[in-house]
């Protein structure tokens, strides 16, 4: 039986449903609308598993699906190759990973500005210029990647946009669909600062147990969805 | 034995080699505050160290290598002169898939002398060369201080010679600093829209425009940077022919002898590498004189320029073809400064891997 983790909730779970729909395959949850299981019809040999998009990666890379819907900036952000393969980008969830500054800081439009007013900002203050951030794999492969030093991420899981004004970071590195809370904490996205165009995908588990009864079933499956039937 | 026992035999039989050439033997922590460590290499190598999380001590590391504490105990308490040697387990995150181990044990020899350090730079290179005899490895040498060195010396503003001082060893950004100070690269898009911005008013007037005012960055740090950024857009480009030089320095790789006359030959050209090009060969002097032939030693002058080093003169590697490298190591002057809080003293050292010089020998698969 493939396991096929979804969005258990929120407006995530309904654009999923309705992408899985529109290719013939009806998914829809369990008895109450509070009750978290689901039920799939228009293909044999499966059953969605309804879970919080921020748990799927680990439930991908742990095997407990074989099939995942969430956001290419958690996988990209927890996983690697070798643990899941892209089947298909699903056309909504759209956000992107950004890098913000203060709107007040004149003199910084790019990456390389930025980097610049870090070894500045280190010099005059005595600690690295911090960047509070949620996303510290991408954020820190993708400075390294352009060689910016003086730099220290500081975690934070909520309200990032905030921790300039609070006085907590200099910058920050959050996802953003329209810019609007940016500028309402009076921040503004670097020139060259997108670091992930975020969307939901759908992923498959390399690591998960693939049994001959689950391969015909993805088979039907895929041909069903218009996707790709040996997605690794 | 099992291999582990066989890897940690050759570690003694090295550690004990060093203790005979006149090092104290030293031991270090495992746990390392993460502080230090980070302050020194910055986020990069949270994504090569093993963080843990101590509730007292707050952010650890566990040893990524041993260069740091050695001369940590050193500034602190060492006699001057002092060779040291170690040997310990250092540990170091791989991408899944490398094969690359992320435990394993490293046997290190370091001199803090102020007397002659082109002699005990051979000394360290010529000490490995010796007791790497017979494992047929390839020795790769450099020197990281020439090219700093002509840095310092370019005819441009003190702005652009610390930034690219700062990205030595981050040769892509450096690559594309030089390109943008020497004419080579157009100046990017964002930073032209910047500075025909930055023209509509004083720095002070536009951040007064720019709405509320928020972060620990002050206002005179912005607009001392404003400031700046216009000048070096009237700054002019580095000379093509001072430029060229230090491109051709960069790529420069050749017979260590050889490289020595090349060098002697551009020197009247980049006045300022001189001393470093007399230093050279003053350690080629040295090194002939533990009879390694300079005359084949390999030299690249950009060897050693990579992400998490410290090396800012000498450096040497001895490598093998599908192995990481058998040992390394080098000169890290400006490190002893950076941790001794002012205090600093002349140091060249390096390391060996055990346990690829066990495999060499066939003593583990």
């Amino acid at each position: 039986m493939i396991r096929i983790g979804v969005p258990s909730k929120g407006r995530l779970m309904q654009d999923c449903f309705d992408w899985f729909g529109s290719r013939g395959v009806v998914m829809r949850r369990a008895g109450s609308d509070r009750e978290y299981s689901g039920v799939i019809e228009g293909v044999a040999g499966a059953v969605p598993v309804l879970l919080s998009a921020g748990e799927i990666p680990r439930e991908l890379a742990a095997g407990r699906i074989h099939l995942g819907v969430t956001g290419s900036d958690l996988v990209r952000e927890q996983l690697g190759a070798e643990e899941v393969a892209e089947v298909a980008r699903l056309g909504f969830g759209q956000a992107d990973l950004v890098i913000a500054v203060p709107n007040v800081w004149i003199d910084v439009e790019t990456v390389d500005d930025l980097d610049a007013a870090a070894a500045a900002f280190r010099k005059a203050h005595g600690h690295r210029l911090r960047i509070a951030t949620k996303y510290h794999r991408l954020v820190r492969d993708f400075l390294q990647a352009q060689g910016v030093a003086d730099y220290q991420l500081v975690d934070s899981q909520g309200a990032t946009e905030g921790t300039v004004l609070n006085g907590t970071a200099e910058a920050i590195a959050d996802i953003t669909s329209s810019g609007e809370t940016l500028r309402a904490n009076h921040l503004r996205i670097l020139s060259d600062g997108l670091i992930h165009s975020s969307e939901a995908v759908l992923w498959a588990s390399r690591v998960a147990g693939w049994s001959a009864a689950d391969l015909a079933a993805y088979r039907s499956l895929a041909a069903r969805l218009g996707v790709s039937a040996a997605p690794f | 034995m099992t291999p582990k026992a066989a890897i940690r035999a050759e570690g003694e039989r090295l550690l004990a080699a060093f203790v005979q050439a006149g090092a104290v033997p030293v031991e270090a922590d495992v746990l390392q505050p993460a502080g230090t460590l980070l302050d020194l290499y910055g986020e990069d190598i949270r994504a090569r160290a093993y963080v843990t999380d101590d509730p007292v001590r707050g952010e650890m590391m566990l040893r990524p290598d041993f260069t740091v504490p050695v001369v940590q105990a050193h500034m602190a308490h060492g006699a001057d002169p002092a060779r040291y040697a170690y040997l310990g387990e250092v540990f170091r995150k791989q991408a899944r898939g490398s094969g690359r181990a992320s435990e394993y044990l490293q046997v290190g020899y370091e001199v803090f002398d102020r007397a002659a350090p082109e002699v005990a730079d051979a000394e360290v290179f010529a000490l490995f060369r010796d007791l790497l005899s017979g494992l047929d490895l390839r020795p790769v040498t450099g020197d990281i201080g020439i090219l700093m060195a002509a840095v310092r010396g370019l005819e441009t503003t003190e702005r652009r010679k610390a930034a690219l001082l700062r990205h030595v060893w981050r040769p892509v950004r450096f690559k594309a600093l030089l390109d943008r100070f020497a004419g080579r690269a157009p100046v990017p898009a964002g930073r032209v829209a910047l500075l025909e911005r930055l023209k509509a008013g004083t720095p002070a007037q536009l951040i007064e425009e720019a709405g509320a005012f928020v972060g620990l960055r002050s206002p005179e740090e912005i607009a001392a940077r404003a400031e700046a950024l216009v000048a070096d857009a009237e700054t002019p480009p580095i000379r093509a022919t001072e430029a060229a030089l230090l491109y051709d320095l960069l790529s420069l790789e050749a017979p260590a002898a050889h490289a020595l006359s090349h060098l002697r030959g551009i020197t009247p050209m980049l006045p300022a590498i001189g001393p470093a090009v007399d230093r050279f060969g003053a350690r080629l002097e040295a090194l002939s004189a533990k009879g390694v032939d300079v005359a084949t030693l390999a030299f690249e002058a950009s060897h050693g320029r990579t992400a998490l080093e410290y090396y800012d003169g000498f450096v040497f590697s001895f490598l093998k073809d599908g192995m990481p490298p058998v040992a390394s190591g080098g000169r890290y002057d400006a490190l002893t400064a950076v941790l001794g809080a002012g205090a600093f003293i002349p140091a060249v050292g390096g390391v060996i891997r055990p346990g690829l010089v066990a495999r060499l020998k066939g003593a583990v698969a």
